[in-house]
């Protein structure tokens, strides 16, 4: 009944999945990609935190705070495009994307 | 020794449930609402691994701040989100299938694999015991001091994420009146008035 290390990273392999899983199912809707990106660097941040914790070193959860700031800046650029996005085009479908194609 | 083990299955399963509630929601409203659960769960994790501050910041950054910037970026965008599910059901076979392999990939890694009998002589810096030192307080006697550069380049990711997020955001009204500082400045009383002399009875 003990909790190990393996529990911790089962549950990161599981979240990380999902958030894989949610870019697929989700591929017209901007915003639930974005979120299923945050999911990925939560699962992310488990396993080193779980690994940190059970080798006993602390640099595990310092990288998991740089984790933590590039996905905070992640999300708050990315959510400053699709604003801009929107503004011009007056929609957020991933399929409108393709002024650039030529 | 049980109740961690319960508090882990409980923290673990809503976490994960509400991971799958975040990509199956039809309104994205909700999604965003469940992702700040399965966020929350995660640092009731976090704190069962003993990392009570980046628990803390998962909850002060990441509810407090980057999931309320998704709710106010999804209610402020007027989009027709059911036209947006359409063909939800056509991705979900690969995206199952990708999936699926994904996820066998990750778990024949887990079944197969140990820590290495050396992993315990490359540590950097070792966990102080609870008692001598909070986790917020080792974790400030290492961030501060050896990794100080990674510390500064983190803030300056957030600089420039900030400096991006307001170029890209900001926009000037053409009809709207600013206050221009500098014009006022270079006003000097020549510019400033005009001394018309009106003579009686001619005008200008």
């Amino acid at each position: 009944m003990t909790i190990g290390l393996g529990h911790y990273l089962t549950v990161a392999a599981i979240l990380f999945t999902i958030g894989i899983f949610g870019i697929f199912l989700n591929r017209k809707n901007v915003i639930i990609i974005l979120m299923s990106i945050e999911l990925i660097l939560l699962a992310v941040n488990i396993n080193l935190v779980a690994f940190s914790a059970f080798l006993g070193d602390l640099v595990g959860q310092v990288y998991a705070l740089l984790v933590l700031t590039v996905a905070a800046a992640e999300a708050a650029i990315g959510l400053a495009i699709l604003v801009a996005y929107y503004r011009n085009r007056g929609s957020i479908a991933v399929e409108d994307i393709n002024l650039m194609k030529g | 020794m049980l109740f961690p083990a319960l508090f882990f299955y409980l923290f673990a399963g809503v976490c994960i449930a509400a991971a799958v509630m975040v990509i199956a929601a039809r309104n994205p409203v909700h999604s965003v609402l469940f992702l700040i659960l399965a966020f929350v769960n995660a640092a009731a994790l976090f704190i069962l691994l003993g990392a009570e501050f980046l628990a803390m910041i998962l909850i002060i950054v990441y509810v407090g701040a980057v999931l309320v910037l998704f709710l106010f970026v999804v209610m402020m965008l007027d989009v027709d989100f059911a036209q947006l599910r359409q063909g939800f059901m056509q991705y979900l076979p690969i995206g199952a299938f990708l999936g699926g392999i994904l996820l066998i990939e990750l778990v024949l890694v887990l079944v197969s694999w140990t820590i290495g009998p050396d992993a315990q002589r490359t540590i950097a810096t070792p966990i102080p015991p609870i008692a001598s030192m909070f986790n917020a307080e080792a974790l400030g006697h290492v961030l501060y001091t050896r990794y100080v550069y990674f510390f500064q380049a983190a803030g300056i990711v957030l600089l420039i994420a900030m400096i991006g997020a307001i170029v890209l955001t900001l926009r000037h009204k053409p009809h709207v009146k600013r206050q221009n500082v500098a014009d006022q400045i270079a006003r000097t009383k020549a510019t400033a008035i005009d001394i018309v002399k009106v003579r009686p009875g001619q005008g200008l």
